[in-house]
């Protein structure tokens, strides 16, 4: 350090009259944005340009899918922030992609919640291109980087499997607070009746308000039964007995319900640890599947989720929760270009029938949604 | 991440480093930088755009002071600093002012409703609501009006009972019915206040948001808060105005800022609205309401520890001479288990340690994991260190198997939790001490991240070796030697002298 650095005194302290002695380290030149720019070297894109030739939904399914669709899309026509209008703007009248163009392409996917870096990796792969001239207009522009993120996407579009052994398939749901766990939980376990399967919900939440009430109320509604333990017991040993209830009564799938936490919390953290523990003891290879639950509209903050939870446990399956709602969940582009976690489902409502597969496909084309698409 | 974004401004200071002026050229690459910090801490595009233009605007041409006076002291200021005062500054005045008062006009019932999407906290801040209002004197009543969850209504009686505040239900009626005929039955149970807590519900669902202005038209609510989750992204602005356009809002409440999330939506929401950010939320319990203070939050959202706050909370448990004292002994990597568990109690009435640590300047790159500790944590060492000897307190390095086993008998804990608890305190005492001017040590001394915490300038510890930093410890505190106890008296002599010798110092480099 030279003898100019050691002199700086904390800008908290000059700010607020207070002094620290620890000086935050000036790393040597190089703006944030370049080392972003650069940790992204690998380009995402190979040269499918659309995904128009991508393979539709069988025709059975083609109706559903069409509403779904209609739903998703639905959501974003009404907001202000259509993804579109704003790649609309940009490429008005233009062949070229200049700064100003390239700055409007940023908004768009700022806007989605794609996050600044992501965003930037996706503008590094569009700028290439092209000066390369490999892209020349908006349809082109547009097609490649719905072809991107399709890609990131499509590699991660992984529906759940459960098996059909002998033993119970054991399902965990985990999430920061709020996010939709118990009503995911609801849902899907509404279609695995639906199904003929056997059902078991474990009321692995004993410490928010009324969190057993509210998972009854479902299992009532489902017909399904509920292991549950005292108020305030430890989730731990109502999942015990969940798993041993389970087993006797030759379950097909169990789903455990859990306390909302906020990931940053250590000792929460540990409780599920402890959950995961107890069902692996009682159930050799339970839990089958760890689910996280991620809400739509969550900004950035949801890769931080992603990663501590993964980290804490390993996350095996995303759920994505409110999709109806006006936010696109743009963050999961983030998360599955970083993480590589497959997603399962996504939630399009608060009924037990709002639940879907993931489809890269359809997830892609609403967030790239016309305004007043129809199809 | 919130590495990257704090690096991101210690760039800026780096940047700006060394110029008398701040010009448009240099400043550019400093804005970036700012800019991208603001999106990763979920600021709306347009509102981090025109924050990012009034920043400039104000910054350019301006010639920086090198010397300003703030409260009797002179400082040295370099552009890079006077810069990212600027951007502070700027934000908790767009954020401010700190208003958390509620209208609560109406008599003989005044009334409050809470909207928002579903899962924000309507019904967990409804029920802190009524705590904090009991406690200013008010009789509150909570108002099932979410008829649609599933056992929605039974999560308010659950919350209101554990308060003791009255829960008005009526299970056929509809909301608007509902929040109307509550205002009467408070009446006749002479409470004042009455808090709808209304159904989660989506800014495009039309006879949803329909419903909202009904209850609005049928019961006037003095005030209309909005509950927003502190993780949200960039649609916190559409959907605030979606909800302000159909019924005027008078507030919002920011949740859930207990977690990791940097809260951009405040100054979105803020900016958008005009609508003031009454109160935040840090936590499940219901005593876990604080009200809104601009200053805490800018810091957070520019990825700086919250300093002020801390100091604050410091002020508000303890006197500033006890605080002074503690902060001493931890300095000096000297504290006993005593003094640990004096300063657990301590921190125990700031709230959640993670909170407290997190606002330390020294973590804005993350805590180390090592010095990572929860509530739940503070209450088992709490529990451990009651079972020692006063001897054992003294010198925990006295305490071996037997005793180890011995504690963990007292303190009903496992062996290992005893051990950990040992190792933790250690960690603990050896980063205090460090932190304080002394040398890395122990585990510390492997971690590579640890020592850029403290700018890369620890090995020889900070203190006595370099010249200007002499004067200060973190927090303020006065300089503390090296393994020593310091009375008071000799400290003041020291830091008299050692202010001297800075002059002297000066003096001889300038010939
Ligand atoms: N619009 C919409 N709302 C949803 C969806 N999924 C859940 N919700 C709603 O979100 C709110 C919270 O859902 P819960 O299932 O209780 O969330 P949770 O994660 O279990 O919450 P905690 O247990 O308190 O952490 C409820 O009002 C649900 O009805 C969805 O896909 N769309
Ligand atoms: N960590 C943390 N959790 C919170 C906070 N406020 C609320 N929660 C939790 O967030 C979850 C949802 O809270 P609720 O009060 O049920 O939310 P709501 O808005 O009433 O939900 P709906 O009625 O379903 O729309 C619960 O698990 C709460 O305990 C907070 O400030 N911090
Ligand atoms: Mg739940
Ligand atoms: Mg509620």
């Amino acid at each position: 350090m030279s003898q100019e650095n050691q002199e700086k005194k904390g800008f908290f302290g000059r700010i607020f009259g207070r002094e620290k002695t620890a000086v935050v380290e000036e790393a040597p030149g190089g703006g944030v944005v370049v080392e972003m720019i650069e940790a992204c070297g690998t380009e995402p894109g190979n040269d499918k340009m659309g995904l128009a030739e991508q393979e539709g939904a069988s025709d059975a399914n083609a109706k559903e899918a069409e509403q779904d669709f209609t739903r998703l899309v639905a959501g974003l026509s009404k907001t202000r922030s259509g993804f579109i209008r704003s790649l609309d703007k940009v490429f008005l009248g233009r062949r070229e992609l200049d700064a100003t163009i390239a700055s409007h392409l940023e908004e768009a996917l700022v806007r989605a919640d794609i996050g600044v870096k992501t965003a930037y990796e996706l503008l590094e792969s569009v700028t290439e291109r092209v000066k390369r001239k490999e892209l020349a207009d908006r349809g082109a522009v547009m097609g490649h980087l719905k072809a991107v993120i399709y890609d990131i996407l499509s590699q991660v579009e992984s529906p759940m499997q459960t098996a059909d052994g002998p033993e119970p398939f054991v399902v965990m749901v985990v999430g920061v607070n709020g996010s939709g766990k118990t009503t995911t939980i609801a849902k899907i376990a509404a279609r695995h009746k639906t199904a003929g399967h056997k059902v078991l919900l474990v009321a692995g939440d004993t410490f928010r308000a009324a969190a057993v009430d509210q998972i009854e109320v479902w299992a009532e509604r489902l017909g399904c039964p509920v292991a549950k333990g005292k108020d305030k017991a430890d989730p731990s040993s109502v999942v015990f007995e969940g798993l041993r209830q389970a087993m006797d009564d030759a379950t097909h799938l169990v789903l455990v319900d859990t306390a909302g936490r906020l990931h940053t919390r250590t000792p929460l953290m540990d409780q599920l640890k402890k959950i995961r523990r107890t069902m692996e003891k009682q159930l050799p290879g339970a839990p089958h599947e760890t689910l996280l639950v991620i809400d739509a509209s969550t900004g950035q903050n949801a890769i931080l989720q992603a990663k501590t939870f993964n980290e804490a446990l390993p996350i095996t399956g995303l759920a994505l929760t409110k999709l109806d709602g006006a936010s696109k969940g743009g963050v999961l582009v983030g998360i599955s270009n970083e993480l590589k976690i497959p997603i399962r489902y996504v939630g399009i409502g608060e009924k037990m029938d709002d639940l879907r597969d993931f489809n890269a496909r359809d997830f892609v084309e609403a967030l790239f949604a016309e305004k007043d698409h129809n199809r | 991440m919130l590495e990257i974004l704090s690096k991101g401004f210690r760039d800026v200071r780096s940047h700006l480093q060394g110029m008398r002026t701040i010009t448009e050229e240099n400043l550019s690459d400093a804005l970036q930088m700012i800019r991208v910090s603001l999106l990763e801490a979920d600021v709306e595009f347009r509102v981090a755009g025109a924050f990012l233009d009034r920043v400039k605007e104000k910054a350019l041409g301006d010639i920086v002071l090198t010397r300003v006076k703030h409260k009797e002291k002179k400082l040295r200021v370099s552009p890079g600093d006077h810069f990212i005062k600027l951007c502070h500054d700027e934000l908790i005045r767009l954020m401010g002012p700190e208003d958390s008062s509620l209208t609560l006009r109406t008599r003989p019932v005044s009334s409050i409703m809470m909207v928002g999407l579903q899962g924000s906290g309507k019904t967990t801040t409804a029920a802190k609501l009524a705590k904090y209002l009991s406690r200013t004197g008010k009789y509150p009543m909570l108002v099932a009006a979410d008829v649609y969850r599933p056992a929605a209504v039974q999560q308010l009686v659950k919350l209101g009972s554990d308060l003791g505040v009255p829960v008005f239900t009526d299970g056929g009626a509809s909301p608007p019915e509902i929040c109307g005929r509550s205002l009467e039955d408070a009446y006749r149970k002479g409470c004042n206040v009455t808090i709808f807590d209304t159904a989660g519900r989506l800014t495009i669902d039309e006879p949803l948001m329909d419903e909202l202005r009904l209850i609005q038209e049928k019961t006037a609510p003095d005030d209309i808060l909005l509950v927003c989750d502190a993780m949200i992204g960039q649609e916190s602005v559409n959907i605030a105005n979606a909800f302000n356009e159909r019924i005027k809002l008078t507030g919002f409440i920011l949740t859930k800022l207990d977690g990791d999330a940097r809260g951009g939506a405040a100054i979105s929401i803020k900016e958008a609205t005009g609508v003031p950010i009454k109160f935040v939320g840090m936590g499940e319990g219901l005593d876990r309401l604080e009200e809104f203070r601009p200053d805490g939050l800018a810091s957070r959202i520019l990825g700086f520890g919250d300093v002020v706050g801390l100091v604050k909370d410091f002020e508000e448990v303890v006197d500033e001479k006890k605080a002074e004292e503690d902060a001493l002994r931890m300095l000096q990597g000297q504290f006993d288990l005593s003094d640990f568990l004096n300063q657990i109690k301590t921190i125990k009435k700031m709230g959640p340690l993670q909170d407290v640590v997190e606002k330390l300047p020294f973590f804005s790159g993350g805590i180390p994991d090592a010095a990572k500790t929860d509530d739940y944590e503070l209450v088992r060492m709490e529990s451990m260190i009651s079972s020692m000897t006063p001897a054992e307190r003294r010198r925990p390095e006295i305490i071996d198997e037997s005793r180890v086993r011995r504690i963990a008998q007292g303190s009903g804990r496992k062996e290992s939790e005893v051990k950990e608890l040992l190792g933790k305190f250690k960690d603990m005492r050896d980063l205090m001490f460090a932190m304080g001017g002394g040398k890395l040590r122990g585990r510390w001394k492997r971690m590579k991240g640890v020592r850029n915490l403290f700018g890369g300038g620890l090995d020889g510890g900070i203190g006595a070796d370099h010249p200007m930093m002499g004067s200060g410890g973190p927090l303020g505190m006065p300089e503390v030697g090296r393994g020593k106890v310091v009375s008071r008296k000799a400290l003041e002599k020291r830091r008299k002298k050692s202010k001297e010798a800075k002059k002297a110092r000066k003096k001889a480099r300038k010939r």
